[in-house]
C-alpha cells in the first residue's frame, strides 16, 4: 500500500470508568471506501470523532492525510469533509447557499467558487433543486446536499457517520451510487460507519468493530470466506432434534433460532438432498443463501448485529454529541 | 484498491492555510447568512412592527392625554412636547433592544438543530463565530430599529434628512452592544428554554430602566438612579433620544431636562456612544470566549 491517508495505532478513548474504544489500529489507503461496521455503541461514531478532531483520544496515535489529530487538529480538519450522522444543514437556505456558506468558510478561491458548487451539485444530481430552500428537500436529497458540501473544498477524506440512517432501501442505494461517484471523480477516500450489514459490500475494505475493537478486517469477499459455504435455515417442528440429528449423523455444528435451524455447509446444491434422506424429523421448509456480513458478525462475536436499546455509552455518545457537551 | 485511485489526484488540495483570511471571510458569510435569513422572513419583519405600535399608539396616546392637564407639555412648562413624541425615541430602542436579543437566540437555534457543528468543525478561528453572529445581529436590529421612523409622523415627530443619517450609527453601536451581550450569554446555551428564562431576567430590566417610557434626568428615586445608570440600553436610548428629538425641533434646554445625567452632568452623545462600544466590546470579548472554550 502506498503511504496511507489514515493511520490509527492503539487507539483508546474512555469516558469515566466506559472504554469506548479499546485500541484500535488500523491504515487505509488513497481512494479506498473503508466501513467502519458495528453495532450501536461498538465505538463507532467515539473512533470516527476523534479522527475528526471532534474529541481527544485518551491514547494512541491517530493520523489523518499525514497530520497527526492532537498536534494539528485545524490541519486536519481543512483537510477532511465530514456528513454528520444528525442533519446540520440551513433548512432556509437554499442548496447553493448552503454550500457558498461552507465555500466562504473553507476558504474557496473566489474565481473558482461558483464552478466548484455547480460540478458538486451536479455529482448529486441537485442542480435543478440548488434554488430552493432546503426546507423543500426530502431526506435523501439532504444526504446528498450534504454530501456535495463534504467534498466541496477538496478534502482528501471524506467522512461519514451513519450516512444512511433513517433512510429508506432506495434512497439508501442511490446514495451510495453517489458516493461511488464521488469517489470516481475526486480520487478521495472515504471512511464511513454503518450499522447497516448489506452496506459494507459496497465498501472495498471493512473493519467489525465490537465493543470497542476491532474483530475482523478485510475486504468483504475475505470476511464472507470465513463463513464458509453457504447458509443453509431448516424450519421444522422439532429444532431441538435436528441439530441433535445434524450433529450426530452428519458432522455439522448448527445452531437453533427463534424455531429455525441454522448451518453453515461448503455447498448447498449436494447438501440438501443428503439433508431429506439422513434425518429422519420432519422438515417444513429450507433454504439455502450466500453468506452475508450478518453471518460473519454471528460467527465472530456470537451475536446477531441488531437495533439494540441504548446503552449508556450511546448516551454518553450522544451528550458528547451535542455542542459543548464535549469534553474539549 | 483501485487502480484509478492511486494514479495521481488532479484536483487542487489545501496545503497551506491561511487562518486569518479564513476568518474574515466566515465573518462575512456567517453575517451574510444572518442577513438572507432575516430578508427572506419578511413576515417577520411586519409582525415586529405590532409591539412598537402597540407602546406608541396605546400607551403612550394614552398617557399622553393625561399627562397634558398639568403643564401644557411634557418636560416642562413652556414645552409642545407630547409624551408619545418623548417616547418615540424610546420605542425604536425597543425595537433595537428586542431584536438584538432575539437574533442571537439563533445560535442556540443553530445548536439544536445541528447547523453549528457545520461552522463550529470548519478550519477558521473560534472568533469568526461570536464576530459574525454579533454583527449579524446588530444589522437586523438596526433596521428593525430604523423601520420605526416611519412611524414618526403618526406622532408628530418630525425628521430631518441628516437626523435620519445621524440616526444609523446610534442604532447601529447600541444594536452592536446588545447584540454582543445576546451571543455572549447565547453561546453558553444549550436549550431555547435555558436563553428564554436568562433574557427574561435580562431584556425586560434592561428595557424599563432604560428610560424609554420615563426621562432619567427628573426627581428619581436613588436606588432607581443608580440602576438606570448601570443599564447600558439607558445610553443607546438618550443618544437616539437626543439626534431624534432634536432633529423634530425640540429645543436643547427640554432636552438636557429630560436626558440622562450624570452626577449631575448631561452627557454628550459621544460619551454615550463611547460607554456602548466599550460594553459591546467587554461583551464580545465574552462571546469569543464562550466558543473558544467549547471545541
Amino acid at each position: 500500500m502506498s503511504q496511507p491517508v489514515i493511520a490509527v495505532r492503539d487507539l483508546v478513548k474512555t469516558y469515566g470508568k466506559v472504554e469506548a474504544v479499546r485500541g484500535i489500529d488500523l491504515e487505509v489507503g488513497p481512494g479506498e471506501i473503508f466501513g467502519f461496521l458495528g453495532p450501536n455503541g461498538a465505538g463507532k461514531s467515539t473512533t470516527i470523532s476523534i479522527l475528526c478532531t471532534l474529541i481527544r483520544p485518551t491514547s494512541g496515535v491517530a493520523e489523518v492525510a499525514g497530520i497527526d489529530v492532537l498536534k494539528d487538529p485545524s490541519g486536519v480538519r481543512a483537510r477532511i469533509g465530514l456528513v454528520f450522522q444528525d442533519p446540520s444543514l440551513d433548512g432556509q437556505l437554499t442548496g447553493r447557499e448552503n454550500l457558498d456558506f461552507h465555500a466562504y468558510l473553507y476558504g474557496l478561491p473566489g474565481h473558482t467558487r461558483k464552478q466548484r458548487i455547480d460540478d458538486a451539485l451536479e455529482i448529486v444530481e441537485l442542480t435543478e433543486r440548488a434554488s430552493s430552500t432546503v426546507l423543500t428537500y426530502s431526506g435523501g436529497m439532504r444526504r446528498r446536499l450534504e454530501i456535495a458540501r463534504g467534498i466541496l473544498h477538496y478534502p482528501q477524506v471524506l467522512f461519514l457517520d451513519e450516512p444512511t440512517l433513517g433512510l429508506d432501501p432506495q434512497t439508501r442505494n442511490k446514495i451510495w451510487d453517489y458516493l461511488h461517484a464521488v469517489r470516481t471523480r475526486e480520487h478521495i477516500t472515504i471512511f464511513m460507519t454503518t450499522h447497516y450489514m448489506d452496506e459494507a459490500e459496497f465498501c472495498d475494505r471493512i473493519a467489525i468493530i465490537d465493543q470497542g475493537k476491532i474483530v475482523a478486517l478485510g475486504t468483504p469477499a475475505e470476511l464472507k470466506t470465513r463463513v464458509g459455504g453457504d447458509v443453509v435455515t431448516i424450519t421444522t417442528p422439532d429444532a431441538a432434534a435436528a441439530v441433535e440429528q445434524l450433529r450426530n449423523v452428519m458432522h455439522l455444528e448448527a445452531t437453533q433460532e427463534d424455531g429455525t435451524v441454522r448451518v453453515e455447509v461448503s455447498e448447498s446444491a449436494s447438501f440438501m438432498p443428503r439433508l431429506f434422506s439422513e434425518l429422519t424429523i420432519p422438515i417444513t421448509a429450507v433454504s439455502a443463501r450466500r453468506p452475508s456480513l450478518d453471518d460473519v458478525f454471528l460467527k465472530l462475536t456470537g451475536r446477531a448485529i441488531r437495533e439494540q436499546g441504548m446503552t449508556s455509552l450511546d448516551t454518553m455518545r450522544n451528550m458528547g454529541r451535542i455542542w459543548g457537551g464535549g469534553r474539549r | 484498491m483501485s487502480e484509478r485511485a492511486l494514479s495521481a489526484p488532479t484536483v487542487p488540495r489545501a496545503q497551506t492555510l491561511n487562518i486569518r483570511g479564513a476568518t474574515l471571510r466566515a465573518i462575512y458569510i456567517i453575517w451574510k447568512r444572518d442577513l438572507i435569513r432575516y430578508w427572506r422572513d419578511r413576515t417577520r419583519v411586519i409582525a415586529s412592527l405590532a409591539q412598537p405600535v402597540l407602546f406608541l399608539f396605546v400607551f403612550g396616546s394614552g398617557l399622553s392625554a393625561s399627562l397634558r392637564g398639568s403643564s401644557g407639555g411634557f418636560g416642562g412648562t413652556g414645552s409642545s412636547l407630547q409624551y408619545a413624541q418623548f417616547i418615540f425615541p424610546g420605542i425604536i430602542g425597543m425595537s433595537v433592544l428586542f431584536t438584538s436579543i432575539f437574533s442571537a437566540m439563533s445560535i442556540v437555534w443553530d445548536r439544536e438543530f445541528g447547523f453549528l457543528k457545520e461552522v463550529l468543525v470548519a478550519p477558521i478561528h473560534r472568533s469568526a463565530v461570536a464576530i459574525g453572529k454579533t454583527l449579524g445581529g446588530a444589522t437586523q436590529a438596526m433596521f428593525q430599529g430604523l423601520v420605526i421612523l416611519i412611524l414618526a409622523p403618526l406622532v408628530g415627530v418630525k425628521l430631518t434628512f441628516l437626523g435620519v443619517i445621524e440616526i444609523i450609527p446610534m442604532a447601529f453601536l447600541f444594536a452592536f452592544a446588545v447584540s454582543a451581550l445576546g451571543v455572549a450569554v447565547a453561546a453558553r446555551m444549550r436549550t431555547m428554554q435555558g436563553f428564554q428564562m436568562v433574557m427574561n431576567f435580562l431584556m425586560m430590566p434592561m428595557f424599563f430602566l432604560a428610560g424609554a417610557l420615563f426621562p432619567l434626568g427628573a426627581n428619581l428615586p436613588g436606588w432607581l438612579t443608580v440602576l438606570t445608570r448601570l443599564d447600558p440600553a439607558s445610553y443607546g436610548i438618550d443618544a437616539i433620544r437626543r439626534v431624534v428629538l432634536s432633529s423634530s425641533g425640540v429645543s436643547s434646554r427640554v432636552l438636557d431636562s429630560l436626558g440622562l445625567t450624570l452626577f449631575g452632568h448631561s452627557l454628550s452623545l459621544w460619551t454615550e456612544e463611547a460607554v456602548l462600544v466599550v460594553f459591546g466590546a467587554m461583551m464580545l470579548s465574552l462571546a469569543v470566549y464562550a466558543f473558544r472554550q467549547r471545541d
